[in-house]
């Protein structure tokens, strides 16, 4: 059954609307990123779940009730949600042992018992030796999974989660990832992570809702949002891509240095005039030869305009002749191309992602 | 899941009605009565007093109908208007005085490598403890004609057959003033100057300017602002204080705004007539407050809100010797002299008697702290109403600071709530004194005569101090760490119990430490409020300078001054070493 529900959700701020009709349901036990630049409303979101704010519009419930509306909103404390913020806010007046017992302490749970879930909690999350420290003596990770075993061990009836992974160092973030996508595995608690950074959201996130001034573009799950972006802001948020314009004329669509038969073109609806695909950097494949078009492929001779080596691979920028724009390409790191060498592409037109 | 089935069911299962009843109960956040609470206190403290003296001075005092009567009582009299323009002398020529005395050693101990500046802060530091009425009574026994140490000096000296000083005067007066006050200009140009990076002036000595030209030219200029502030807020010290005044210009048989008020509250008091006398006091203070965050707050001076830079001392050369005695000099003037005579004569078996082995007891303190039980008394009560009165400003302080930090009341409600509770520094202490006199002498609420109009009136009068202190520390604190708190099922109040107290601890004693050492010397609110009963140090003190017992009158102030030296250790203890003479303290 759903367990959260957003209905129709706003908020606005004077004339400025930070959320506009968001609609999201999750599953018991699933895990929701909520994916945005800076300013898209994604934080906004997670406060109104958390009852830190209460929506202009719309509705927000779980398991059926509903906690907020415009009217009323149910105090963050009766909700039995836990969160954890971008901060961590771990007390630092308290102990870790003291911050993670805190919300068992405010259930009134016996002390003994207390005592055993803490230190159950501690050890899962590699943190039982550090009981006694306080906050200002632990590094920023150990801080991190204080905040997580405080927000886990009262089994919340949802888990929010804002910006977590934000204030650590690349290596760290990496790590922590799992480690979040771990404890969710093994304790299926249900989760709104809320992030900027992609790779977190696709790496811990069973579905992914990319939200853009305020509105949501697209809920999807990582690998149908890479592979098939329904708009021009997902494409380009998720990954890295080239947006092409192409003609539709007749049986096949010309995009200006190379043209694809009109049916190759995967769409929901029929195909309008104006086309704009989309295609993955990694999708465009260079080569020296002429490898000849047909089965499901199409080429072009190009010219290397500009590159970079980037270590693990190649940055190319190729020039169609006929063509407006540029293309990238990207390619393994033994695949050397000079500049202004004449280079062939060759496109899998099955990755061609049509925006409309 | 079974849980979340069950509760449903609980909101479905009832009638219509209480769930509705109930549903809005369970969605209602409770901490609301407190906010409304600490409104309801703000009123009490600020409005109503400020009201009921506007409402006082445009009521016949009998039958309260409305009439202007008051108002010309108050201005008909030429020694009335007299002692107005008196006040503006005494304001001008005091603050006039403080830049002369408080520039140099601000300059001094901010920009060059003058020697000897730990003993001139400390000195400085030390005439910031002295109550002006203390400092008053110094300079009684220094320059009192005939005699006045000073007096009897040059006599010595110079076989003239009369000393040359009169402290009775208003020069007497306006140097009283300004030896307790120029600390104000001192600190705000310190802290002015403490910003100007050297670069500014490497920059114009680069261009061939030397040291005095660009002191004068670049220096001097991007710190002004600040030394327009300070010389506002001394101007505005000096024509609200009542201590100096009243025991300098009434033996000297002129007035000044604070020793007219006063006399009208002799019998019979006549609060009406007081209170259309002190609009003038309170409209100009009002305006300059006004005037004076107009200029701290224009644009323009951008380096002042930086970091500063780099900065090293410039070097005085020949020069800094001449610098250091000019310093000394000062601090003779405001701390040394009227300390060592003050130490005398509270030490002394007869102060005339000069600084002699056999002229030492230590009678005079021991009967004042403990045998006499009109001091003793007094003494205990100064602890217990400064105390008191800073435990209700800080929580109230806190109360506020917090509602509007965390914006819990509306963007309007909270710029309100901040005026109101900042209000008081406009206000100065004797106006306050009879809005509270007016306010709760008479029913419904009769305060008068009990400790609780001293107590209240001092929080009042020192709210401000502690709002500024507790809001900057709401500010330092992470407001995540409290929806923690709440999101994992604590209420408000337990945030604020267990996270946001145990942080504050320090700079919460800090605060009340701040309110405490101006409560325990506070004159001019409590001479209008005091009842035989309700007697505190500084009152007595000036109640008994008529009978010219020096010994005990500089006893009382000793001790005063212990208290504040303890508190301020504790404070440095607590806040390091700056706290005193921080800006916002000040």
């Amino acid at each position: 059954m759903s367990k959260l529900v957003l209905r129709n959700v706003s908020r606005t701020f004077g004339n400025f609307t930070a959320v506009e009709n968001f609609n999201l349901t999750l599953q018991e036990g699933e895990l929701v990123s909520l994916l945005g630049p800076s300013g898209c409303g994604k934080t906004t979101t997670l406060r109104m779940i958390a009852g830190f704010m209460a929506p202009t519009s719309g509705t927000i419930e779980v398991d059926g009730e509903v906690i907020s509306s415009p009217t009323s909103s149910l105090p963050p404390e009766k909700r039995k949600m836990s969160m954890i913020f971008q901060s961590y806010a771990i007390w630092p007046n308290m102990t870790v042992a003291e911050n993670v017992g805190f919300g068992l302490q405010v259930r009134k749970v016996k002390p003994d018992e207390i005592r055993r879930r803490v230190n159950e909690i501690l050890e899962k999350v590699q943190m039982g030796a550090l009981r006694e420290r306080y906050p200002a003596e632990l590094s920023g990770g150990q801080q991190q999974r204080v905040a997580l075993a405080r927000a886990i061990v009262v089994k919340p009836a949802v888990l929010l989660l804002d910006e977590p992974l934000s204030n650590l160092d690349a290596n760290l973030r990496e790590e922590m990832r799992f480690e979040i996508r771990r404890l969710h595995d093994e304790f299926k608690i249900t989760t709104v992570y809320v992030t900027h950074d992609q790779a977190e959201a696709m790496v811990t996130s069973d579905r992914i809702a990319v939200m853009n001034q305020g509105r949501v573009e697209q809920i999807d799950a990582p690998y149908a949002l890479y592979g098939r972006p329904k708009t021009r802001f997902v494409a380009g948020f998720i990954g890295r891509t080239n947006f092409v314009e192409g003609k539709c004329d007749g049986e096949t669509v010309d995009f200006g240095g190379f043209s694809v038969p009109r049916h190759a073109l995967q769409t929901d609806a029929s195909l309008p005039q104006d086309v704009l695909v989309s295609i993955r950097p990694q999708s465009i494949h260079l080569l020296k030869q002429n490898p000849g078009a047909g089965g499901g492929r199409c080429c072009a001779q190009g010219q290397v305009q500009r590159r970079a080596y980037l270590g693990e691979y190649w940055d190319y920028y190729v020039r169609l002749p006929g063509a407006a724009q540029i293309l990238r390409a990207t390619a393994r790191a033994q695949d050397v191309f000079e500049v202004s060498e004449p280079v062939w592409i060759e496109i899998d037109t099955t990755q061609l992602t049509v925006i409309r | 899941m079974n849980e979340g089935a069950a509760r449903r069911a609980a909101a479905v299962a009832p009638s219509v009605a209480p769930s509705a009843f109930g549903h809005w109960w369970r969605h209602l956040d409770k901490s609301a009565w407190v906010w409304l609470l600490a409104i309801a206190v703000l009123l009490f403290l600020v409005v109503n007093p400020l009201l009921r003296l506007l409402l006082v001075s445009f009521q016949q005092p009998d039958t309260g109908a409305f009439t202007l009567a008051n108002y010309a009582a108050a201005y008909s009299r030429s020694r009335y208007v007299d002692a107005l323009a008196n006040s503006l002398i005494l304001g001008v020529s005091a603050a006039s005085l403080c830049l002369v005395f408080g520039l140099p050693l601000a300059w001094a101990l901010s920009r060059t490598d003058m020697p000897g500046k730990g003993l001139v802060w400390v000195s400085i530091l030390g005439t910031f403890i002295i109550p002006p009425y203390l400092g008053a009574v110094g300079w009684i026994l220094l320059a009192g004609p005939n005699a006045g140490w000073l007096n009897r000096l040059v006599v010595e000296l110079t076989g003239m057959e009369k000393g040359p000083f009169n402290i009775y005067s208003m020069t007497g007066l306006v140097l009283v003033t300004a030896c307790y006050s120029f600390p104000y200009v001192f600190v705000f140009t310190k802290s002015a100057l403490d910003l100007v990076s050297s670069e500014m002036e490497d920059a114009a000595n680069i261009l061939g300017s030397g040291n005095l030209r660009t002191t004068l030219s670049i220096t001097l200029p991007l710190v002004l602002p600040a030394i327009l502030a300070a010389f506002i807020l001394v101007f505005l010290e000096a024509i609200a204080l009542f201590g100096s005044p009243a025991l300098l210009a009434l033996p000297g048989r002129f007035h000044v705004v604070t020793t007219q008020l006063w006399q009208f509250f002799e019998y019979p008091p006549k609060v009406s007539v007081a209170a259309a006398y002190s609009m003038p006091l309170l409209c100009i203070t009002i305006f300059l407050f006004w005037l004076q965050r107009r200029i701290t707050h224009r644009k323009g001076y951008v380096s002042l809100t930086g970091k500063g830079g780099e900065r090293r001392p410039i070097p005085l050369g020949g020069w800094k010797w001449p610098m250091l005695g000019y310093c000394l000099f000062v601090c003779t003037l405001s701390f040394f002299m009227p300390m060592v005579v003050i130490c005398q004569a509270a030490l002394a078996k007869a102060w005339g008697r000069g600084f002699s082995l056999d002229n030492l007891t230590l009678d005079n303190l021991y009967f004042t702290a403990f045998e006499n039980n009109l001091t003793r008394n007094a003494t205990l009560n100064t602890f217990l109403y400064a105390g008191s009165a800073a435990v209700i400003a800080v929580a109230l302080a806190l109360c506020v600071a917090y509602i509007v930090n965390r914006q819990l009341v509306g963007k309007h409600v909270g710029n309100l709530l901040s005026f109101l509770t900042m209000a008081p520094f406009v206000i100065p202490g004797i106006v306050l004194a009879i809005g509270f006199y007016a306010a709760y002498t008479q029913p419904p609420l009769v305060l008068y005569g009990s400790a609780w109009i001293l107590i209240l009136a001092f929080a009042t009068r020192f709210l401000p101090i502690a709002y500024a202190n507790c809001n900057a520390a709401i500010r330092s604190i992470n407001p995540e760490l409290e929806d923690a708190v709440r999101i994992l099922g604590g209420t408000r109040f337990t945030a604020i119990r267990r996270v946001v107290a145990p942080l504050l601890k320090r700079s919460l004693a800090g605060a009340f430490i701040l309110v405490f050492i101006p409560g325990t010397r506070e004159l001019s609110a409590a001479i209008f409020l005091t009842s035989i009963n309700t007697q505190v140090l500084s009152v007595l003190l000036f109640d008994k300078s008529d009978e010219g017992n020096f010994e005990m009158l500089a006893s009382i102030g000793l001790i005063l001054v212990v208290i504040t030296v303890v508190l301020i250790l504790i404070g440095f203890r607590l806040m390091g070493r700056d706290f005193m003479l921080r800006r916002t303290a000040a």
